[in-house]
């Protein structure tokens, strides 16, 4: 079977966050990680893999320096990494960017297609299910567990509070919770390979099936009236009350805040 | 993108969402910003109620604000699925033309609004924490004043784990779609008695390839991982002293429908599980209020917690770091200090 997850390169937001001198997000001085989510979703395309044979190729849209993640995710154990690439697609919002996806998508053999549920810098858990769309595949989002039963992939899927089993037909979409599992590390052996594997290069001519007015800038139909630096959070009020009082000093700001 | 007509698109519609034929608290919500929004636009809020015989609960929407309930009313709308919740969600659009789309930023509304405007090929902005009617571009642009465009949904959310800010519009596709996490908007005060002007629609359901097969429902009692979607977390550190104290935690957490969490320190005594520990080697969380209950505020920890809306940090060490992100700093014995507050909150609510 054949298995394509897609994956991102994330700026790692935990080590905190630069910002150039104009306000804007210093990309380049922060560490890139493989975003945790879509990572999950890679490891679980490996497990899969290593219990019943697949393939498995990893896809990103990005910067050509994009390719980090495609080179560790091909250290992982991953078989083949596309790019996709090219000025045309930069600015994209999540419709863009699942349509150019979608695009790629359409020049390959799938039976299963894995993305992270959400990456880090954005959070907004939009382009997974966008691309089932856009491709007309069955879509389970928030996977805690991954299986693959002859035709069809069962998964746990997770909500507030509960979980359903779900059942689809392959070919389908999943998008996978950072909690699946824990992502293997690259082996010495395969980090070696992986400098050694071609990455395909994919630009706009690349894309099949797509409108150029679904793409990058332009074709994003929601757009930036104004982006800004969070105001750090100063210390609020601090009071040495004994108990009985504190107690009504906080009761007081919760019927303040409407909380109570 | 294709040009729409964007005048035929009128009114605030919210997805209500409803599980076993319970409403969502988040629906009511969005009511509630919905009707500031439909003032400011000189129209109507309506609420789109989806399900298997959920008819009877459009009234409790009209108690919160709903003009207009617009109910389908399905077998195949039982419990969710993407597929037969996004059809029946497109086709009300499609069908009603609402320039405005609420939807709760929860499990359902996260995977049902980005496949929804896929579907009706428009933008959706996830996780608003403000929503107002506004211009766009803000301020007009010298020479093409005429293009600045009125009326406008504009969407505030944070971005890069809370550390930017964004405003982002949807100017030329309607409807213009958000997502707002449960507990962000403020619902009106209940209407009692109030009648809804129930409006019924079925696009009719055909089950195909993307109807996937539900195998099983396990309503969960979770004691891990879900610290991340907690409204209210009350975390203790080293200074609750003993795992058996973490009683007094869970008291209150339960008063205030939250969870308890904790700081590495404890998991390293093993008084909780490592699935409950905020911090940068736990979990980033950002719920609406955080108890930060006998916790020193390591950088460590602090990374993990300080974009919660609402801090409050109970300590006996008034020179704590945690007092320096807190917004109400509580200098005293946690352990006289959280059960009156559990008494005090219970006798409030």
């Amino acid at each position: 079977m054949n298995i394509v997850v897609c994956i991102k390169q994330v700026p790692d937001t935990k080590g905190g966050v630069k910002f150039n001198p104009d306000g804007t997000l210093d990309r380049a001085a922060m560490l890139a990680i493989m975003n945790p989510d879509d990572k999950a979703g890679l490891e679980a395309a490996l497990r899969i893999k290593d219990e019943k044979g697949a393939k498995v190729t990893v896809l990103t849209m990005g910067l050509p320096k994009a390719e980090e993640v495609l080179r560790e995710a091909l250290a992982m154990g991953a078989d083949e990494a596309i790019l996709v690439t090219d000025r045309v697609l930069g600015g994209a919002d999540t419709w863009a960017t699942s349509t150019t996806i979608a695009g790629a998508l359409r020049n390959i053999d799938y039976d299963l297609i894995i993305t992270g549920r959400q990456a880090i810098d954005g959070d907004t858990a939009q382009v997974g299910p966008q691309i089932a769309e856009h491709l007309g595949l069955p879509v389970i989002s928030y996977a805690e567990a991954i299986k693959v039963e002859g035709d069809s992939v069962v998964v746990k899927r997770q909500y507030e509070d509960r979980f359903h089993e779900l059942k689809a037909k392959m070919p389908c979409l999943v998008t996978a919770l950072s909690e699946l599992n824990e992502p293997r590390y690259m082996t010495p052996g395969g980090v070696f390979d992986a400098f050694d594997k071609e990455i395909t290069v994919w630009g706009r001519a690349d894309l099949k099936d797509v409108d150029d007015s679904n793409l990058g800038l332009k074709g994003s139909p929601t757009k930036i009236a104004k982006a800004s630096d969070k105001v750090a959070k100063g210390a609020g009020e601090k009071v040495t009350l004994d108990p009985a009082e504190a107690v009504e000093y906080l009761i007081g700001k919760f019927k303040e805040k409407h909380i109570i | 993108m294709k040009k729409m007509a964007l005048e035929e698109y009128k009114g605030v519609f919210v997805f209500a969402q409803q599980v076993d034929n319970v409403l969502d608290g988040v629906g009511f919500e969005l009511l509630g910003k919905g009707k500031e929004l439909a003032k400011d636009l000189n129209t109507e809020v309506t609420a789109v109620l989806l399900g298997s015989n959920v008819k009877g609960l459009a009234d409790q929407l009209a108690e919160y604000g709903a003009d207009k309930v617009i109910v389908v009313d399905d077998p195949e709308l039982k419990d969710y699925r993407t597929e037969p919740y996004a059809h029946a969600l497109a086709s009300v659009i499609n069908e009603f033309k609402p320039e405005i789309m609420l939807v709760g930023a929860t499990a359902i509304g996260r995977d049902l609004g980005p496949t929804v405007s896929a579907r009706v090929a428009t933008g959706l902005t996830a996780d608003c924490t403000v929503l107002e009617i506004g211009d766009f571009p803000l301020n007009p642009v010298p020479g093409k004043e005429a293009e600045q465009k009125h009326n406008q949904l504009l969407m505030t959310r944070p971005a890069f784990g809370g550390n930017t800010i964004a405003t982002i519009a949807c100017p030329d596709n309607r409807p213009q779609m958000a997502t707002v996490r449960p507990g962000v908007m403020q619902k009106i005060a209940k209407i009692e008695g109030a009648k809804a002007n129930v409006v019924e629609y079925n696009p009719g359901f055909t089950p195909n390839n993307r109807f996937v097969e539900i195998l099983n429902i396990v309503k969960a009692v979770k004691t891990t991982a879900n610290i991340m979607e907690a409204k209210v977390l009350v975390s203790g550190g080293r200074g609750v002293g003993s795992k058996e104290n973490f009683k007094m935690l869970e008291d209150l957490a339960e008063v205030l429908g939250g969870t308890v969490s904790c700081s590495r320190a404890v998991v390293e005594n093993g008084w909780l599980p490592v699935d409950l520990q905020v911090g940068q080697t736990g979990k980033t969380v950002r719920p609406q209020i955080y108890f930060a209950i006998g916790i020193s505020g390591a950088i460590q920890h602090v990374a993990g917690m300080e974009d919660s809306d609402l801090i409050i940090a109970i300590n006996k060490d008034e020179d704590a770091p945690i007092f320096d992100v807190a917004d109400y700093g509580l200098v005293g014995d946690l352990n006289k200090i959280v059960p009156a507050l559990t008494e005090a909150l219970k006798a409030e609510m």
